[in-house]
């Protein structure tokens, strides 16, 4: 009993939020992985590619609820994702043309793409705010719990309750439909393979009949389709507010450098461990420790770092993973 | 010729009605930030007593007071410093209602009334902090220090029979100063406190937070927050996961919008926080739905209050000059004198005129203690079938 006590914490506390948040970082690690791998850079405006894109759904959500249409006991925000992913490729394709096309065609250095996209960043933001507005903003709508924690002790009977939000288990299969897609896409069609074949030699690629311009679409449609799907679910699942989204820009990138930049399966694993390590670091053990071992009765909380450094561990591992394994655990490009 | 002896007989009249000016008064809240919700029910009841005495026509010689509006957002003390240094510097205002937060109110205080020797009257900032500040007698509060606040919660959570709590404040000077004064008292009292651990307002998710209150434990959570940021995070997170099922609601937590976000989700937790009870408080509330607004919100008759006390002491020294009649705030606030209710305030000044003395009552029975703050009462609220309700007064 003590040890299924011990498990309904862990799950509670620790691995529901953590997967739910992992799946989130996971498809925001695997837009910039993307780009990264195809036009050889870190799209700092990533971040905010994806708060437009919520902000866009949020908006049509609004227009289809004022209609009354609804997804039932899912969130209406379901409906609004094509559309919203439709309008951001669209904001991105704009971009692209207006500022990464010229120095593309100069050839420029990397480091110089990743300053314009800083530049990007500042405006998307500004986008946003004139769009959304500053405020923080929940849109969840439909059913609330696939279970909740009354239910929960009720049937069991232990006095340990379980949570599983809706929301957090619709963040999960989501991604996962995604992840699986984005495989099936990069590695059975022609388009897919087209683009891993300019991403492992553009020369080459070139001399095949591939062409670039169209490789260079796909990818800033389908990195725009992540974005906007991670940030929806992102804000579906917590809530949304424009700066928040500016600063999961850090455990992104921290996740896509420790897969490996340019590995889309290390976005992914990348995604997961720094959401795991974030939330079992700033986690007081304490609990789940008494109900292993009931004699043992700890004098703190055994809590390993504060919960307002939640922050720093995405730094921590940015840098050990930086110093001791620079390409990143599935061996992406070098940094 | 004529037109010259016209226009200076014209000046001359002018003059004549010398005292007649219009006085302005800054009205500097965070109408955006965490409290926004509350601050518009606070800005009307200052304006409500600004009308009264206008109306009334007896402040010296018939002048007349109007506000100007400023946001002092309530947690960047730079945007809070600009707004008041706007206020007095080209708006020229001769005293200020605000500001809201704890530390805005000291920032804006130190950095620029002080030094145009402008009063300040805070209707909500409420840290022990501002007790000691050096503040040259132009500060004074209607809200009672959150040394007082701490002491009455832990009573009412004693009496309640909960014995060990976790606490979670917001990471400012008013948290950390609340959650501090409430453990001290708490643990004083033979209660324990497992945890007082710091929140961050803004961020999207509280489960990190919660997780580690859940894992201290506590039969309740005590919540120093705002109800417009962190605070309703934290209380949504905690319900989520079944962390928590009992709440402790402090002043900056418990305002319509609590009611609104979780209702009947937090049957059975209580709070309080500054407000009075009696007749001065029922009148209060009735001018203000006559007024058309909710006089029942936070800070709202506190506001009043003190532009009512500005105001006042403006007629006791016969001056708008804040050097002088800031020696005057505490004589009308305090006895000696007829007590004056909310809606007296006519009757208030001609007293005064008449050289006679008065005791400011208010909508919040105002008595001005120590450096000048309220001694405070406090109204302990509890929700009961998803409806906050008032039910009793310390």
């Amino acid at each position: 009993m003590d040890i299924l006590n011990a498990l309904v914490v862990f799950l509670n506390f620790v691995f529901i939020p953590a997967a739910a948040y992992g799946a989130q970082l996971a498809l925001g690690a695997l837009g910039v992985t993307l780009i990264y791998g195809i036009l050889r850079f870190s799209n700092f405006a990533h971040g905010d590619t994806m708060a437009f894109g919520t902000g866009v759904v949020i908006l049509l959500t609004w227009g289809l609820q004022s209609l009354g249409i609804s997804a039932g006991p899912l969130p209406t925000a379901l409906i609004a994702l094509p559309f919203g992913i439709a309008l951001t490729a669209l904001l991105v394709l704009g971009t692209d043309r207006a500022v990464y096309k010229f120095y593309r065609k100069q050839k420029a250095a990397p480091i110089i793409l990743v300053m314009a996209s800083v530049g990007v960043m500042f405006v998307m933001n500004g986008l946003t705010r004139i769009l959304i507005g500053v405020d923080e903003y929940r849109f969840d709508d439909g059913a609330r719990f696939i279970m909740d924690v009354r239910t929960f002790r009720e049937m069991t009977g232990l006095p340990e309750g379980l949570a599983l939000r809706s929301t957090q288990a619709l963040t999960v299969v989501v991604a996962l439909i995604v992840m699986v897609a984005l495989f099936w896409f990069l590695n059975r069609t022609k388009s897919g393979k087209a683009m891993r074949a300019y991403s492992d030699n553009e020369d080459l690629a070139l001399l095949s009949g591939i062409d670039p311009e169209r490789v260079v679409r796909l990818t800033w449609i389908i990195a725009a389709g992540l974005a906007t799907i991670a940030g929806t679910l992102y804000g579906l699942d917590k809530s949304f507010k424009a700066f928040n989204y500016f600063q999961i820009l850090l455990p992104i990138f921290a996740a896509a450098i420790v897969g490996g930049l340019g590995n889309p399966l290390g976005a992914i694993a990348g995604g997961f461990l720094v959401a795991f390590s974030e939330v079992a670091v700033t986690y007081p053990w304490v609990r789940v420790v008494g109900y292993l071992f009931p004699g043992y009765e700890p004098s703190g909380l055994m809590q390993l770092l504060g919960t307002e450094y939640k922050f720093a561990v995405s730094f921590v591992i940015l840098i050990v993973v930086l110093l001791f394994r620079p390409t990143g655990l599935f061996r992406g490009k070098s940094v | 010729m004529k037109k010259l002896l016209l226009a200076t007989a014209a000046g001359a009249l002018l003059a004549g009605a010398a005292g007649a000016e219009e006085i302005k008064l800054g009205v500097s809240l965070g109408f955006t930030g965490p409290l926004e919700s509350m601050a518009p029910a606070m800005q009307q009841g200052a304006e409500m007593a600004m009308k009264e005495v206008s109306d009334s026509g007896l402040l010296l010689d018939g002048s007349t007071v109007v506000s100007v509006t400023g946001d002092s957002t309530c947690i960047d003390a730079a945007a809070a410093t600009a707004t008041v240094e706007r206020l007095i510097a080209s708006e020229g205002v001769k005293g200020i209602i605000g500001g809201m937060c704890s530390g805005e109110t000291i920032a804006s205080l130190e950095n620029v009334a002080k030094a145009n020797g402008i009063v300040m009257i805070s209707p909500s900032a409420t840290s022990p902090a501002l007790t000691d500040i050096e503040d040259d007698g132009l500060f004074f509060r209607t809200a009672p220090s959150d040394a007082r606040q701490g002491e009455v919660m832990a009573a009412i959570v004693q009496d309640r029979g909960i014995g060990s709590v976790a606490v979670t404040y917001t990471n400012n000077d008013y948290g950390k100063g609340l959650a501090d004064s409430f453990a001290a008292a708490f643990t004083a009292a033979g209660g324990t406190v497992t945890t007082n651990s710091a929140h961050d307002d803004g961020k999207a998710d509280y489960s990190a937070e919660v997780a580690a209150l859940a894992a201290a434990g506590g039969d309740a959570l005590v919540v120093v927050g705002y109800v417009d940021q962190g605070g309703s995070g934290v209380v949504r997170a905690a319900l989520d996961t079944g962390a928590f099922e009992t709440f402790v609601f402090p002043d900056g937590m418990v305002g319509q919008a609590l009611e609104d976000n979780f209702g009947s989700e937090i049957e059975g937790s209580f709070g309080q926080n500054p407000a009075a009870e009696g007749e001065g408080r029922e009148t209060y509330l009735s001018m203000a739905t006559e007024a058309g607004f909710d006089g029942s919100g936070a800070f709202s008759a506190e506001a009043y209050d003190a532009a009512a006390l500005m105001l006042l002491a403006m007629a006791k020294a016969g001056s708008s000059d804040p050097a002088v009649y800031k020696d005057h705030i505490m004589d009308v606030a305090n006895g000696p004198g007829e007590e004056i209710l909310p809606g007296q305030l006519a009757q208030a000044l001609e007293i005064i005129n008449g050289g006679g003395d008065v005791d400011y009552v208010g909508g919040t029975a105002v008595e001005l203690v120590g450096p000048g703050e309220s001694a405070g009462t406090f109204r302990e609220i509890q929700f009961t079938n998803g409806v906050l309700e008032v039910v009793g007064y310390r």
